[in-house]
């Protein structure tokens, strides 16, 4: 049926739509199903309960949408699958846009995996590397002024206490060193509603739409968010950890592979 | 109808596990409603979690579907936080594919599985906008209910227009020619649509019955419409590999119970345990034929992706060639190895190393075994006829192939028992621990236990249940007795739930105003521990002048009327008489599906046989006092101790 394809693999997607309702633990098991369904000879880790070795970036909250989620697969080294499909003997190789095309059709509808690439070597986890992510937030019940004020006012704050849930317990927290960027950007989609473009750092703990926004006013209400990127900081800057177009960040170390 | 979609969207960012509004499940479909369908929404009573998986409801789904004359659509009952929010946004019980108000529906069908669930399926009529009375009811949504429950709706009633006894299969599409028919006739008296239900076989309409009562007793019971049939008698398709459903199992997007491939291997059992009413009602066995079961699995699991494959039945070592089907599953090199296949009720003496080896190649799920009584003795009561040697055999069987935790199932509460026997629980589980030591040296045993609640159409249903003393203290003897037993775990279920559900079980129509008190005054989610509370049953008792005791402790007359009279299984009264009566003697009987009929009824009233592909009994076969030990083969493996 098919040709080769490599150990390792990130790919990129986009969850959209009524998907967005689920958490990410019922991602995960989404994708196990999709993998096997495609009968792609998946690694499993060792141990009492194995499980097939697949790793997200960061967790995505439950009912936000984003436009870059990411999965590395890692596949078993010179297996062939019962469908065909034989998994190179080193990694680095090509054959990603292969994995590609035979999970498009088997992932949830909302899923769209926009991009492919082959990673060499042991990489590093995606969720230790990303840090920081940009997001568009559309809110309700403040007038734009009203937003611009508050965000004018948070900004030039030092610090920005807010209350969360941590292990169950109400904790207070500094807002303020995790936004990187907020902008008050214009109307939304609906009567009422505004939008929102933040950049929030990701250490030493992510921030959630909902948490920012309860920073900003008790008041305000989320309609919707989404998650326009995530971000690797390096010496050169912010790369993607795999662009749309299928571009690996050139300068982290570990992650220097060919495109397939 | 229009869908409610963009109401609902903006109350799922503050609500819990939002995905069970949603649907969007693989396998989920896309009804197109038009003036000549007739649209069901099928319901389940409880949370989405539960519901979901819910295969009796699945199959319904797919026939009515299948209909070209009819669709069907879901919804379960919205938690709490979902409730509340519905209630102050004004928007009403929806179904999860269009989104669909319930009232909008030709009919509202509810699965009806355990008693607590009843005042959800009252919140649920409400919180739809649908009149809670059938009284109340013009040309509004037809309630309806099927399921195990309904062999004694009486409780619901009031609530429900009619209620369909037995295998859904066949009946739903008469059900839904009746609608159309009434439909055709301008629906405009609802008399009229309760006359074309009560002549479908199956199906009883309470509306057409008056029960009189003297005291706690039901003295008689008044039909009311010459069409109403005295006696009506369950539906049972007579093979089951003609209808290999669901044949698109729903893949939910979140996490439910029994997430895996579920696929019914036989339905019916003939097993005789008297406490069962499962076992009672479903009768006779109906195999699925062995080449079947390969096909769904093997389908199954290409279309959903699980890495689990379930075989369901009421006792699934029983089904003939268990082995051989559970091997070809995880021998399948489609499944790479990494398909694991769960037998739900398992019998202990149908369980061998064999099945546990193929069982166990892939994953070690939990192994869970069902003696429900501490001593033989009990044993012999309930007949529930397993010998020790069969349980330790079976739970060395699964320590030997490399499982530490092994999960044993008992009732207390059970007529005749004594102290001597629930202690006898904690006997066998510490016994269960040391053969696992032989083995390993950590091992987990754990007795989970149930209070038992005397069902109708079963040979207990004239016994009383214990009140909560009695099953308290029980409880507290086993926690005690089992603190010797390092490893053993006692694991019960809320004495006061098993009261409650005891009121329902057995309950008359008297109980329809009780339930909507306890509904009135918050009583939902029942089910659910944090939610339950037996004192709003007790003040609704009281507020109807009933009495409690009336209901779960008093020793009913074998001569006495009972509420479920009228509403039949098959069962010849005489056989569950007998039973009871052999009960109390101690008396057990064969399993008939391997041994002669003893005209139980089932199959005789109906012109059913049982199907079973093997004459023999699986593995072992203790049935019968004695009886059949005999075909018990020894132990087909060398088993090895752990090498000290």
């Amino acid at each position: 049926m098919t040709g080769e394809i490599s150990t390792r693999v990130r790919l990129r997607y986009s969850k959209t739509g009524r998907i967005r309702y689920t958490s990410q633990r019922d991602m995960a098991r989404a994708w196990e199903r999709a993998l096997r369904r495609a009968h792609l000879p998946i690694a499993y880790s060792e141990g009492f309960s194995p499980r097939p070795l697949l790793s997200f970036s960061l967790a995505l909250p439950t009912g936000c949408e984003s436009s870059a989620e990411y999965i590395d697969l890692r596949f078993r080294e010179g297996e062939e699958g019962p469908t065909g499909v034989r998994v190179a003997e080193a990694s680095g190789s090509s054959g990603a846009d292969e994995v590609a095309r035979l999970l498009s059709d088997l992932v949830p509808p909302g899923i769209e995996i926009e991009s492919a690439a082959a990673l060499d070597g042991a990489g590093g986890s995606l969720q230790e590397q990303v840090t920081s992510c940009s997001w568009s937030v559309e809110v309700t019940q403040m007038s734009t002024a009203q937003l611009t004020e508050r965000v004018d006012y948070l900004l030039a704050a030092a610090t920005v206490p807010i209350e969360r849930e941590r292990k169950g317990r109400r904790v207070t927290d500094d807002l303020r060193p995790s936004i990187l960027r907020l902008e008050v950007v214009g109307p939304g989609e609906g009567p009422g509603v505004i939008r929102l473009d933040a950049d929030l750092a990701t250490k030493p703990r992510g921030v959630r739409p909902g948490e920012l926004l309860g920073g900003i006013s008790p008041q305000v209400r989320l309609v919707r968010a989404r998650r326009t990127a995530q971000w690797i900081d390096d010496a050169d800057g912010r790369q993607e950890p795999l662009t749309r177009d299928g571009r690996l960040p050139t300068s982290v170390p570990s992650l220097a592979a060919e495109r397939s | 109808m229009e869908s409610l979609f963009s109401s609902i969207e903006p109350l799922l960012f503050a609500v819990e596990k939002p995905a069970r509004y949603v649907g969007g499940e693989l396998g989920s479909q896309e009804p197109v409603h038009t003036e000549d369908t007739v649209a069901w929404l099928l319901a389940y009573p409880d949370t989405y979690e539960i519901g979901l998986p819910n295969q009796g409801l699945q199959i319904l789904y797919e026939i009515i579907n299948e209909n070209p004359r009819a669709v069907a659509e879901r919804t379960y009952a919205p938690w709490t936080d979902m409730e509340s929010a519905m209630r102050s946004s004004g928007i009403p019980l929806f179904s999860v594919e269009n989104h669909y108000p319930a009232a909008g529906f030709d009919l509202i069908a509810f699965n009806l599985s355990a008693e607590l669930t009843y005042t959800n399926l009252i919140n649920m009529l409400d919180l739809a906008g649908i009149p809670l009375h059938t009284a109340d009811r013009t040309d509004d949504t037809i309630v309806l209910a099927g399921g195990h429950c309904t062999y004694n709706p009486e409780p619901l009633a009031d609530f429900l227009d009619a209620a369909v006894l037995g295998d859904g299969e066949e009946v739903v599409t008469e059900i839904t020619e009746a609608v159309r028919t009434w439909r055709a006739g301008g629906a405009g008296d609802r008399s009229e649509l309760h006359r074309l239900l009560a002549q479908i076989e199956g199906v009883y309409v309470p509306s057409l019955y008056r029960p009189v009562f003297d005291g706690p007793v039901q003295i008689g019971l008044e039909l009311l419409d010459p069409v109403a049939p005295r006696v009506v008698e369950k539906r049972t398709i007579a093979d089951l590999g003609e209808w290999p459903y669901p044949k698109s199992q729903l893949v939910p997007l979140t996490e439910v119970v029994h997430d895996r491939l579920n696929v019914e291997v036989f339905r019916g059992c003939t097993r005789g345990c008297r406490f069962c009413q499962a076992g009672m009602i479903t009768r006779p066995v109906r195999e699925r034929p062995a080449a079947q079961v390969a096909e769904m699995v093997a389908a199954g699991l290409a279309r959903t992706g699980y890495d689990e494959v379930a075989l369901t039945s009421l006792s699934t070592a029983d089904f003939s060639g268990i082995e051989d089907t559970v091997r070809g599953i995880v021998d399948d090199p489609l499944n790479d190895g990494r398909v694991s296949v769960s037998l739900p009720s398992l019998r202990v003496d149908a369980f061998t190393v064999a099945t546990a080896a193929a069982i166990g190649q892939v994953r070690r799920t939990g192994l869970t075994f069902a003696p429900e009584g501490g001593t033989w003795r009990m044993r012999r009561v309930i007949n529930k006829l397993i010998s020790e040697e069969d349980l330790f055999a079976a739970v060395e069987s699964a320590f030997s192939q490399g499982w530490r935790r092994v999960k044993l199932y008992f009732l207390i509460g059970l007529p005749t028992e004594t102290d001597e026997d629930v202690l006898g629980i904690a006997e066998l589980g510490a016994r269960c621990v040391e053969i696992g030591r032989r083995y390993h040296q950590a091992v987990t045993v754990s007795a989970s236990v149930g209070g038992f609640v005397p069902k109708p159409q079963t040979p207990f249903q004239w016994h009383p249940q214990d009140d909560l003393d009695t099953l308290t203290h029980k409880v507290a003897l086993l926690r005690q007795a089992a603190r010797a037993t390092r490893g053993l775990q006692i694991k019960w279920h809320e004495p006061a739930a098993s009261v409650a559900e005891g009121i329902v079980s057995r309950g008359d129509r008297r109980l329809g105003a009780v339930l909507e008190r306890v509904w009135r005054a918050g009583g939902v989610f029942q089910e659910w521990s944090e939610h339950f509370d037996l004192s709003r049953f007790e003040e609704a008792l009281d507020a109807e002048g009933l009495d409690l005791a009336d209901y779960t402790t008093r020793q009913r007359a074998v001569d006495e009327m009972l509420p479920w009279d009228h509403l039949s299984a098959g069962l010849h009264k005489d056989f569950l008489v007998g039973e009871y009566a052999d009960a109390i003697a101690e008396i057990g009987v064969e399993d008939c599906r391997w041994t002669p009929c003893y005209d139980c009824g089932a199959c005789t009233t109906y012109g059913l046989e049982h199907q079973v592909a093997a004459a023999q009994p699986p593995a072992g076969g203790s049935q019968g006092t004695g009886q059949g030990l005999a075909l018990r083969p020894t132990t087909p493996v060398a088993l090895s101790a752990r090498p000290s």
